[in-house]
């Protein structure tokens, strides 16, 4: 087994953008929608993901630590391509480029967001719909959620893209063009429920 | 065109040069008198015959690779016009003035527009890409190939080592020592034989190991790249299936070949 750990690291990094951290995404996402039908609405699925029973081990088994390993190998695959898309401007070879900048972008938006919200109910900090209306009060930092948003969304959809090729699941090249739209679709439905979750605080 | 036009037209190229494998690289111009047909070829053996820069100054001559001038055997790829390609195939009529031509410095430059694709001819001795029929005695034919299978196992056979797939690749560079595009695909040709099928495991570990078949990052150049227009990211989709059953039966054990 030591022989192939990078085949397994690959893998493993592959498999976990999908599960559980896609998974998240979507699921984060879906509960962040509930402020678009009010302060209560969203307070209330707030509180209710707040006081899932096993909290800690779930935030630690099914967030934290497959989002750690995805990021730091992800900085690690991002850093030893050699972007050549001035040479080749093929599309498939603009997605590897944009998949590799908006990993990265998602990673700094991810870092900050963490610290402003999660870590800061560790602080006492109350994490509710006035939280989320005072950070997006700033048009920087709102400008920042969406490029983040956004930059996450995309990086998911193109990485499920890329996942459904890595496991040989997508073989033949019209599979990879009918998986191309479907993820665009993807792309397209989850950034409308990001997009009008983020409005739905300003 | 006239004729008198023909006579003075003239063809100007840039040339990347580099005097040894260790030594800095520069760019010298030369024009040359436009003669019908010409390729880069001919056109580089009409510099060697009389290799004077456009400053008038007497040169040494560029040094270059090729073999068969047919595009069969990847001798003498090099960048033609920021895309790499081979030289012979490379019509002066169809390519944008100036021509600018340089070495495929993802391999060690030799000389000028010389390379050393050795790592490639490793590579294939890595993955094993032939099919072991000695024995020490006559094993007799092989099982035979469905005529469909052979028709689309003929296309990934045209593979000429070039290193043109290497060259488009964002993830084979001195950072990574990803093996490229070109070998994985043999692996499937041989693996697709009916008695290289024997020892496919052999094969689809070898690409399991560093370097291997999981560095790849979906960019899809060597596709768009190779001109002999393999499959090669079919093939590299086809060996993720096929090392994703592979570790299955690594982890969980199985008695299939």
């Amino acid at each position: 087994m030591a022989g192939n750990r990078e085949f397994l690291n690959r893998r493993l990094h592959s498999l976990l953008g999908v599960i559980p951290v896609g998974v998240f995404l979507i699921q984060h996402l879906v509960v962040n929608h509930f402020a678009t039908r009010g302060e209560e609405a969203f307070n209330s699925a707030s509180h209710f993901m707040e006081s899932l029973p096993f909290r800690y081990f779930l935030e630690i088994f099914i967030i934290f630590l497959p989002l750690l390993y995805h990021a730091i190998y992800g900085l690690y695959i991002a850093f030893t391509a050699k972007n050549n898309t001035s040479r080749f401007g093929f599309f498939r070879n603009w997605m590897f480029l944009v998949q590799r900048v908006t990993g990265v972008i998602t990673l700094i938006f991810i870092v900050w967001h963490v610290w402003e919200t999660r870590i800061a109910a560790m602080f006492g900090a109350e994490v509710n719909y006035d939280m989320m209306a005072d950070i997006l009060s700033s048009p920087f930092m709102l400008a920042f959620y969406i490029v983040g948003v956004l930059s996450a969304i995309f990086h998911f959809a193109n990485g499920l893209w890329s996942f459904m090729v890595s496991w040989g699941i997508t073989v033949s090249p019209r599979s990879q063009l009918i998986s191309t739209y479907v993820t665009l679709v993807i792309f397209i439905a989850l950034s409308i429920v990001g997009i009008r979750a983020i409005f739905a605080f300003v | 065109m006239s004729e008198a036009a023909v006579k003075s037209k003239t063809v100007l190229f840039q040339i990347t040069r580099q005097d040894g494998p260790d030594s800095d690289s520069y760019v010298e111009e030369f024009e040359l008198d436009y003669r019908p047909n010409m390729n880069v070829i001919s056109a580089l053996m009409e510099i060697r015959r009389n290799p004077v820069n456009t400053k008038g100054e007497h040169t040494t001559p560029i040094t270059w690779d090729m073999n068969c001038l047919e595009e069969v055997c990847g001798a003498c790829s090099m960048v033609i016009n920021g895309k790499p390609r081979q030289s012979c195939t490379a019509l002066i009529d169809q390519l944008e003035q100036p021509i600018r031509l340089a070495p495929m410095k993802t391999f060690p430059v030799v000389r000028d527009l010389q390379v050393d694709r050795s790592r490639m001819f490793d590579s294939l001795k890595k993955v094993k890409a032939w099919i072991p029929i000695d024995g020490t005695y006559d094993l007799g034919p092989g099982p035979r190939m469905p005529e469909k299978k052979r028709q689309w196992a003929y296309e990934l056979s045209k593979c000429m080592t070039c290193g043109v797939c290497l060259e488009a690749c964002p993830n084979v560079n001195s950072k990574s020592d990803f093996i490229g595009p070109a070998p994985l695909s043999q692996v499937r040709l041989f693996n697709s034989h009916p008695t290289g099928e024997m020892n496919k495991a052999d094969r689809l570990e070898e690409i399991m190991g560093d370097g291997g078949l999981a560095n790849c990052g979906n960019s899809q150049n060597c596709v768009q790249s190779c001109p002999k227009g393999i499959p090669l990211t079919t093939s590299i989709a086809a060996l993720n299936r096929d090392t994703t059953l592979q570790s299955f039966k690594n982890f969980f054990g199985s008695d299939r070949v």
